[in-house]
């Protein structure tokens, strides 16, 4: 890497000079105040380690019983797919479709695009349309809504405390631990180090 | 701030939008449509394309399916043949009355603060990139970068009705259904992040630059 690196801003188009970012630390535009490049721990193999935990917690938080309704020896079980399933049979079939996205259907291929560009690129190989998956999760992430389902979790527990007892089974454990472990995983991963090795040397 | 200033497009180049490349411009950079960044093969634009019709339009459209959103029922609940609907406001009342403040806090900001505190940041930063404001300019980036960052916590209450459809499901004793303002609101949300996502804050700084020429 050389010592000076020509950058622009992302989001006021001005044109500076990088010096190298130590570890750790993140170079910050001088006019604006954005965030241009942040220099992580050079390792693929936390995120990647990380990456396939989260594929075994969606798995689970699909797999296993989310809230179970009690109430006067009535039990009512139910899995994360299930409220989708209800809005689709009232004939909401657009709203279950976002939800599906944004809670399946993007997680689900934000782990799979991620270990696709992450495992060949810490083994030093080239990945086919690695930038085109760059673009794609770039696309998705906004649209990636797990933590805001927790949250919504949390609320639904308090308006029905009243009206029933809700039991959280596995897939609200497996679930909260899934927002963490992806969290420290794209917090590990460093964008502009796998583009270097790219160009780099093969 | 009498600093000379350089942006990429002044010096005739383009940060590639996916891997931060810095590209030469074609000339004339108006037919720089089909240009490719040589590293990942997007395409290069100096600037998001009609930026200000797009996200007029997108504000506009979120505008008019705020007021069904709010108006309409978002869940109707059906106990013993007695349905009773609840809008999103009588929502957050519900939770006001039954003591659980920091909850309704959290709906009424996901709910009802946040989209409408969303149309009018949009709304006056493209009024301000309009009349070439050259005021703060710095505080309207960070303004910008708060509202693309925020939008998406909307979302909370259209799955709080999903989580709630499927556990209150049963027969006649209790059931409750997704109502209308659900597709609403949901709409909004979408609708005023897609908005926040066709706006280009560079365009912010664009006028700035014209001043020193």
């Amino acid at each position: 890497m050389s010592a000076m690196h020509l950058m622009a801003c992302h989001d006021c188009d001005l044109l500076q000079k990088i010096p190298s970012v130590p570890e750790g630390s993140a170079a910050i535009c001088r006019r604006c105040g954005t965030m241009l490049m942040q220099n992580k721990p050079k390792s693929f193999q936390r995120p990647v380690a990380l990456l396939f935990a989260a594929v075994i917690l969606f798995i689970m938080f699909n797999a296993f019983p989310f809230l179970t309704f009690k109430k006067e020896g009535l039990e009512h079980q139910t899995h994360v797919i299930t409220g989708i399933r209800a809005l689709a049979d009232q004939g909401m079939e657009a709203l279950a479709v976002l939800v599906a996205i944004n809670l399946l259907i993007v997680p689900g291929l934000h782990l799979l695009a991620s270990l696709y560009v992450l495992v060949p690129v810490s083994l030093n190989r080239k990945v086919p349309g690695m930038f085109r998956v760059f673009w794609y999760l770039r696309i998705m992430q906004p649209w990636h809504m797990v933590e805001i389902f927790m949250l919504g979790v949390l609320v639904s527990l308090v308006k029905l405390a009243k009206m029933a007892q809700i039991v959280p089974g596995v897939a609200v454990y497996s679930l909260t631990a899934f927002i963490f472990v992806l969290a420290a995983a794209s917090a590990a991963i460093d964008p502009h180090e796998v583009w270097e090795r790219w160009e780099g040397p093969q | 701030m009498n600093k000379e200033v350089l942006t990429a497009r002044k010096a005739g180049l383009i940060a590639c939008s996916v891997c931060h490349l810095l590209c030469p411009a074609t000339p004339p950079e108006r037919t720089a449509k089909s240009a490719k960044c040589p590293r990942c093969g997007a395409t290069l634009r100096s600037r998001k394309p009609d930026s200000i019709a797009r996200t007029w339009a997108l504000v506009m459209a979120a505008c008019i399916f705020y007021i069904p959103a709010n108006i309409l029922p978002m869940t109707v609940v059906t106990s013993l043949g007695q349905a009773q609907s609840d809008t999103i406001l009588s929502g957050v009342i519900y939770f006001v009355q039954s003591g659980s403040w920091p909850i309704a806090l959290v709906i009424f900001i996901a709910s009802v603060f946040v989209p409408l505190l969303k149309l009018f940041i949009l709304s006056y930063l493209l009024i301000s990139v309009q009349r070439r404001s050259r005021s703060r300019p710095k505080d309207r980036t960070r303004l910008y970068l708060i509202t693309e960052a925020v939008g998406r916590w909307s979302m909370l209450d259209i799955f709080v009705v999903t989580i709630l459809v499927a556990l209150v499901n049963l027969g006649a004793l209790a059931t409750i259904q997704a109502g209308p303002a659900a597709l609403f609101f949901a709409a909004v949300v979408v609708i005023t992040m897609l908005a926040a996502m066709s706006f280009d804050p560079r365009l912010i700084w664009d006028a700035k630059e014209k001043m020193h020429e």
